[in-house]
């Protein structure tokens, strides 16, 4: 009993491990086995976020290799005029002009997905409103202070926020649609769903290789303890 | 030519006496026939080291050790190496399997008294080797050059500005740099892959030399050299080969199934194993909020913050790891194993476990003041675990130790006692399905949850006393 409570005891700090930050996140279907939606996404990426965002680790080629596409089809529809298969996935834009633009670099994001989660990225997607306040017009429910402009906002429309006071200080509840954009809402989340799947399939490109080679792994570590047990017992028989 | 291999093999042996090493350590190396379930760790420790060797030396083959290149590198590794995902994985769970290993070996050492005479100085060596594995993980931590790696790296050297006159010249001496930088990642490297892991191998060798001089101690205490049969071996004792080497090979597939577990389903493990704000780029110009020390530093962290001057804080936590070394000194009780020893150890232990436990969890959390009060609380806990020890194991009423070692349970015993209190603990009443079969539904049984419970609480409090 002492060392079941042990046991859980030192189990305890696992649980505490929460996003935190205040905003409820949303949650985000993740399915790295839906090769069509990482496909979806990474056109989306290419499309909307790859003008200003490298994913310096991710080469087109391995993209077509990991979701069973052909070469032809990556250079045709996803990568940009003029890219090699070989190529990472790189922006146009240099160092100077973003610094310009925005006053820093765009992050690159190979491993947003591993730094955020895919829950904040899809409630970050879905999060900006606007803001007259702001340099560019727009905050976001969970980044505060933004620096980076609604790329979504033709598709999504315009959000404005609902504030409620709470001790004296602006809260907002939820976010309004206050102009219609061209997807309806549901499209909207499919969009930003594809999008962050891609992304999350580029944080560990090799993650469901992985998953589907540990299947095995423990298969065999089990039928070696058992036949290692049974050894065991043989040797240990005379032993009382 | 069996002629010509017996004339190759004798030449050999003529020269290097591995008959007689393999007997004396193997062979004919008696050791208790009672180990149990906490006597896997040692030898499932030595695995880990082998692991880490291995995996780390196929890690340096790709890694970069530049400030500019490392963090790159390390996802080129992650990516681009064929299986560098899997022998990244394996070193970085493997660094957290280590100490989870080490601390449950040192537990067993504590409950069952291996520290006491005449194994004082196996303990010390062990103690050294946990001080040089902490070193090793915390150069190594800094390896991947994210965000944590180099934010913990200044947070933990800024703590040797604290030493009053010296401080800030050998914090600057030991980075090479005023902040860590290319200079220290690359010393961080050299320590990491050459210096201490000679020093962890040296050890580990004293370590066992150590302990096989002495012979090793058992779950009840007892030095089995003390009953021998007229041929002069230990009777409570079994050659070490071939019974506790197929014994440990079980040991190693389970605990192989959860470090495998564990590489192929969860290798951040929430966070902890391999922490999100690892996967930025150091940045020397961008502090991080929030930063935290790997889990395994966490309770030493814990008492370095609780202390509200920084340079006592340092030394309560350099305390906190030699009161360690002084154990076999501290604790006064002639008696070994906790199953004989008084009450009052028992529940200091009990103490010091929860203490160490409630530090590692409070040094992963922001310092507010409820948490830092309560670090406080538990570190003059985990303190007076070790510093009261001279007068309470005085006080200890212990019970008779017998002269020779008692049976252990085997798995099957066991396995056969769990079934039957789940049993007591459900019924299965008949029940007509909607289709009319008869079906026997496992349901909780009331009656038998609180006769379990009330038997494991009146042991719990009998196990105390």
């Amino acid at each position: 009993m002492k060392k079941i409570i042990q046991t859980l005891l030192l189990l305890l700090p696992l649980s505490g491990f929460a996003a935190g930050g205040g905003v409820k996140l949303q949650h985000v279907d993740i399915d790295l086995e839906d090769y069509a939606s990482i496909q979806k996404g990474a056109e989306h990426y290419v499309k909307y976020c790859l003008g200003c965002h490298s994913a310096k680790y991710m080469r087109y080629k391995r993209l077509a290799m990991d979701i069973e596409i052909d070469e032809e089809v990556v250079l045709a529809e996803i990568a940009p005029e003029g890219a090699n298969i070989y190529d990472p996935m790189l922006t146009a834009m240099n160092d100077h002009d973003s610094k310009k633009w925005f006053g820093t670099n765009p992050p690159d994001l190979s491993l947003i997905a591993r730094i955020r989660g895919g829950d904040w990225l899809y409630t970050y997607l879905k999060g900006f409103y606007t803001d007259p306040s702001k340099p560019l017009g727009v905050n976001n429910t969970v980044f505060k202070d933004v620096g980076m402009p609604n790329m979504l906002w033709q598709l999504q429309g315009v959000q404005s926020p609902v504030i409620v006071k709470v001790h004296g200080e602006d809260v907002i509840t939820h976010l309004k649609l206050q102009e219609k954009g061209q997807l309806s809402r549901r499209e909207f989340d499919q969009f930003v769903t594809e999008l962050v799947n891609f992304l999350v399939y580029v944080g560990e490109p090799v993650q469901l290789e992985r998953q589907k080679l540990g299947k095995y792994v423990l298969f065999f570590l089990l039928m070696f303890t058992i036949i290692a047990y049974l050894l065991k017992k043989e040797y240990w028989k005379d032993i009382h | 030519m069996k002629q010509k291999i017996t004339a190759c093999t004798d030449w050999a042996l003529e020269r290097f006496p591995m008959s007689k090493l393999w007997n004396e350590h193997m062979a004919q190396y008696y050791a208790p026939k009672n180990f149990n379930f906490w006597y896997f760790f040692g030898s499932l420790a030595l695995l880990m080291l082998v692991n880490q060797f291995l995996t780390g030396i196929l890690l340096t083959m790709n890694y970069k050790p530049d400030a500019e290149l490392a963090f790159d590198s390390v996802e080129y590794i992650m990516r681009d190496v064929n299986w560098g995902w899997l022998v990244r994985y394996m070193h970085s769970t493997g660094a957290s399997a280590f100490f989870i290993l080490i601390y449950l070996h040192m537990f067993r050492g504590m409950m069952y008294g291996s520290y006491k005479k005449p194994r004082e100085l196996i303990w010390i060596f062990g103690m050294l080797l946990f001080v040089c594995l902490m070193a090793e993980a915390f150069m190594g931590y800094l390896l991947p050059w994210g965000q944590m790696s180099y934010w913990g790296a200044q947070v933990i050297i800024s703590l040797f500005s604290a030493i009053p006159v010296v401080g800030d010249e050998l914090s600057l001496w030991i980075r090479g740099d005023y902040v860590i930088s290319d200079a220290t990642l690359n010393r961080f490297f050299a320590f990491h892959v050459i210096a201490v892991p000679l020093a962890l191998i040296i050890l580990v060798f004293l370590h066992i030399v150590a302990l096989h001089e002495v012979g090793s101690n058992n779950p009840d205490g007892i030095e089995i050299k003390e009953s021998k049969d007229p041929w002069g071996k230990p009777v409570d004792g079994i050659p070490f080969h071939p019974y506790y080497t197929v014994k440990d090979i079980v040991g190693v597939g389970v605990f192989l199934i959860f470090f495998a577990t564990v590489i192929f389903y969860m290798p951040e493990m929430g966070g902890y194993f391999l922490e999100n704000a690892n996967f930025i780029p150091a940045d020397p110009l961008k502090t991080p909020e929030h930063i935290e020390p790997s889990w395994y530093f966490t309770p030493f962290y814990a008492i370095l913050r609780a202390v509200p001057d920084k340079f006592a804080g340092v030394i309560a936590m350099a305390g906190s790891i030699i009161v360690l070394f002084l154990l076999p000194w501290l604790d006064r009780c002639e008696v070994k194993s906790i199953r004989y020893r008084g009450g009052i150890y028992k529940k200091a232990l009990f103490a010091f476990v929860i203490s160490f436990l409630v530090l590692g969890y409070l040094g992963t959390q922001p310092a507010t003041p409820t948490y830092t009060m309560m670090a406080r609380v538990f570190t003059v806990i985990y303190f007076a675990f070790f510093l009261l020890m001279p007068i309470y194991t005085r006080w200890e009423k212990t019970k008779p130790v017998p002269k020779r070692v008692t049976d252990e349970p085997d798995a099957e015993d066991q396995y056969h006692a769990i079934v039957d209190v789940l049993e007591e603990m459900t019924t299965h009443e008949p029940m007509k399905t909607s289709w009319g079969a008869t079906a026997f539904p496992v349901k909780p049984n009331k009656k038998g949850i609180i006769q379990v419970t009330n038997r494991v609480v009146k042991k719990l409090k009998d196990s105390l006393d």
